[in-house]
């Protein structure tokens, strides 16, 4: 099986997820390649070598230089054009996302998301995953190739191995509707804010809290437990609070030993930033909320009832 | 300007999968995406902004009896609604269902196209991708702030690594997240006007796609087997009696965790 691995790249770093794909393609005993896509970016080609890549076929384009999906749908459409790949794999991201569902239609190609696992059985390559909020586990493939698949972030760790690689230059023409979107500014890591990795306690809050200045309930009990403060992403775009303090997939990724998620859904996105800490608490209103499929103790009710009290039976027992 | 916003259908409450088709188990109740909610309120306020906004269509593609659901986005404001439903539809994947929606789209050639975060039901938050390059039209995704000049949209959206800030020429295809707006309620006289606002219903052979491009026979993936999640050990799930507060504490000091 020849497997094509998308390499997403950022400040001139490859993406750690991207590399654990290329481990995982190795691991099931095919062909691995990899595509690098962007200006400037030829010096990167080594690092995928390192991680599990024989060969990485490169576009190196001042066209490519912003971290657009369609004119990566042009080069990727190009490429797999040229060269037999029975599957090209991507590990999800906001970018790759988009990349593989635009590939999937230029191609009309079978795309499975949200992957946790790939499979050789019988000669035939099986995606798992789980579904509907992680209640049901399912083994999916395709009836076409190239097979596309996008794999859950943060799923597979990267693995370093003695490799050399091949780079092998491409070019493609873009498509001026490819084109036509902009960036004007372009994200960069922020680094100011508290530090949420390294917390023993994470105390986090959604848009159950209702208000932003309803944070302060999760803040007092953070602050009683000794524990930092999270937010999702919700309430992060609703400008409620600090990106830096923000959990899963586009945020951070934390496993302390106690996680409480007060008047959160639980969205996968959400729960692959979490899903390591070692005990987790849910404060949820509606018992269908996807966070109790996955919380160790969850309570069906209102967080402000609830989180005031919690918060004063802590400080009891901490001063007792 | 016209406005068109694709919206989804969804089962309501606990999801579950038909053992024998493998597929979602759409007979109960049904009801508008929640995430859908947010791209109808955010049309509407474009709407409400200019003066050009002649039209905001709401388009979906499904079951028929989906239309109840999509009066919502009716009673909250927009003109009409499209939905795509065929027998031949059923158990579409992302290569069909983008297909029939960018047949239905292409129909209405609107300036912008708006989609929600995702789907409740199969969380991909793909589709638009998919459909922007069926349309040939500039993509932003993720979208949390929309803004409007000169023929062209900017849209702030969160990404792995912070905050962008994208441009695109209309017409283009947005999709917005959970976070863009508050979405209002439907007043009772909007309740009461949704019903005689234009509804339309179409066949995929209305809009000129073969049956063999929709539904199982277009479609690119397939299930194999369902099986349940792993054993999770013991968890306790409670209904707040007044006395949870004292029982997480009690739970935590169990598990050592105070
Ligand atoms: C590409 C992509 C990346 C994403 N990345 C992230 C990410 O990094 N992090 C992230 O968090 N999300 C992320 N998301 C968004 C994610 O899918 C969800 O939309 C988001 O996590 C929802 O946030 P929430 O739980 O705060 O809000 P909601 O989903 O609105 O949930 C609010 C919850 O509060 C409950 N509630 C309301 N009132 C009360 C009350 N009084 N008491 C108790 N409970 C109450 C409700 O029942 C509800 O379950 C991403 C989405 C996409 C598409
Ligand atoms: C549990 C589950 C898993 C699935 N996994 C896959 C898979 O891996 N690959 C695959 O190809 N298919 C899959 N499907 C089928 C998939 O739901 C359909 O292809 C679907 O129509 C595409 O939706 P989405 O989930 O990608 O929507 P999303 O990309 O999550 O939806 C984004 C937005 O698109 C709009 N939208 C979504 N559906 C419609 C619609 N029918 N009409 C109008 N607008 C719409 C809404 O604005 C929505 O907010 C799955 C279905 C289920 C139930």
């Amino acid at each position: 099986m020849k497997f094509l691995v998308f390499l997403e790249h950022h400040e001139a770093v490859l993406q750690k997820d991207s590399l654990g794909v290329l481990g995982k393609a190795a691991s099931l005993g095919g062909e691995v390649e990899a595509v690098l896509l962007g200006a400037g970016v030829e010096g990167l080609a080594a690092d995928a070598g390192r991680y599990g890549a024989t060969r990485v076929h490169l576009m190196d384009d001042a066209l490519l230089a912003a971290p657009l999906p369609q004119p990566r749908v042009d080069a990727l459409e190009t490429l797999v054009g040229e060269q037999d790949f029975d599957a090209v794999l991507f590990a999800a991201s906001v970018l790759s996302a988009d990349v593989a569902a635009g590939l999937a239609a230029r191609l009309d190609a079978g795309l499975n998301w949200d992957l946790t696992d790939l499979a050789v059985e019988d000669g035939k390559l099986v995606g798992k995953r789980p579904e509907l909020g992680d209640s049901v586990y399912a083994d999916v493939g395709w009836t076409s190739e190239p097979r596309l698949a996008l794999i859950r972030s943060g799923t597979f760790e990267p693995a370093e191995s003695a490799g050399t690689v091949e780079v092998e230059k491409f070019e493609s023409r873009l498509q001026d509707f490819s084109l036509a979107a902009t960036m004007l500014e372009q994200a960069h890591e922020e680094s100011q804010g508290p530090s949420i990795e390294d917390a023993d306690v994470v105390v986090a809050g959604g848009r159950g809290l209702g208000s932003p200045e309803n944070f302060a309930l999760v803040e007092e009990l953070a602050k009683a437990l000794g524990g930092a403060v999270a937010a999702t992403r919700a309430v992060v775009d609703a400008g409620w609070y600090p990106y830096a303090a923000q959990v899963g997939q586009t945020g951070k990724t934390v496993s302390p030993k106690l996680y409480i998620a007060c008047g959160i859904s639980g969205a996968i996105q959400h729960k692959v930033g979490m899903q390591g800490s070692s005990v987790i608490v849910a404060i949820n209103k509606d018992p269908n909320a996807p966070i109790f499929e996955y919380a160790d103790f969850g309570v069906v009710g209102d967080l402000h009832e609830i989180v005031p009290k919690l918060t004063e039976l802590v400080r009891q027992r901490k001063a007792a | 300007m016209k406005i068109a916003v694709c919206v989804k259908v969804v089962p309501d409450g606990q999801l579950r999968l038909d053992p024998q088709t493998k597929r979602l188990d759409r007979s109960g109740e049904a009801t508008l995406n929640t995430f859908d909610v947010n791209a109808v309120e955010e049309a509407l306020k474009l709407k409400e902004a200019g003066s050009d906004v002649e039209e905001v269509v709401i388009v979906s593609f499904g079951p028929e009896r989906g239309l109840e659901a999509m009066r919502k986005a009716l009673a909250m404001g927009a003109d009409r609604v499209v939905l795509v439903s065929d027998e031949a539809a059923a158990g579409s994947d992302l290569v069909a269902t983008s297909r029939v929606l960018g047949a239905a789209l292409e129909r209405e050639s609107a300036d912008l196209v708006l989609f929600g975060q995702q789907a409740g039901d199969s969380d991909g938050a793909v589709l638009w991708a998919a459909v922007a390059d069926r349309l040939q039209r500039p993509l932003i995704s993720q979208v949390a702030e929309l803004s409007r000049e000169d023929g062209k949209v900017h849209g702030k959206r969160q990404t792995e690594y912070g905050y962008d800030v994208l441009e695109a020429p209309l017409p283009a295809v947005i999709a917005v997240s959970d976070a863009i707006n508050e979405p209002r309620y439907p007043s009772l006289k909007g309740i009461m006007g949704a019903k005689k606002k234009p509804q339309e219903t179409l066949s995929l052979g209305d809009l000129g796609v073969d049956a063999g491009d929709a539904g199982e026979a277009g479609s690119r993936t397939e299930v194999y087997a369902l099986g349940d999640p792993p054993a999770r050990g013991d968890t306790v799930k409670l209904e707040d009696d007044g006395s949870a507060a004292e029982k997480i504490v009690q739970f935590l000091l169990e598990k050592k965790a105070l």
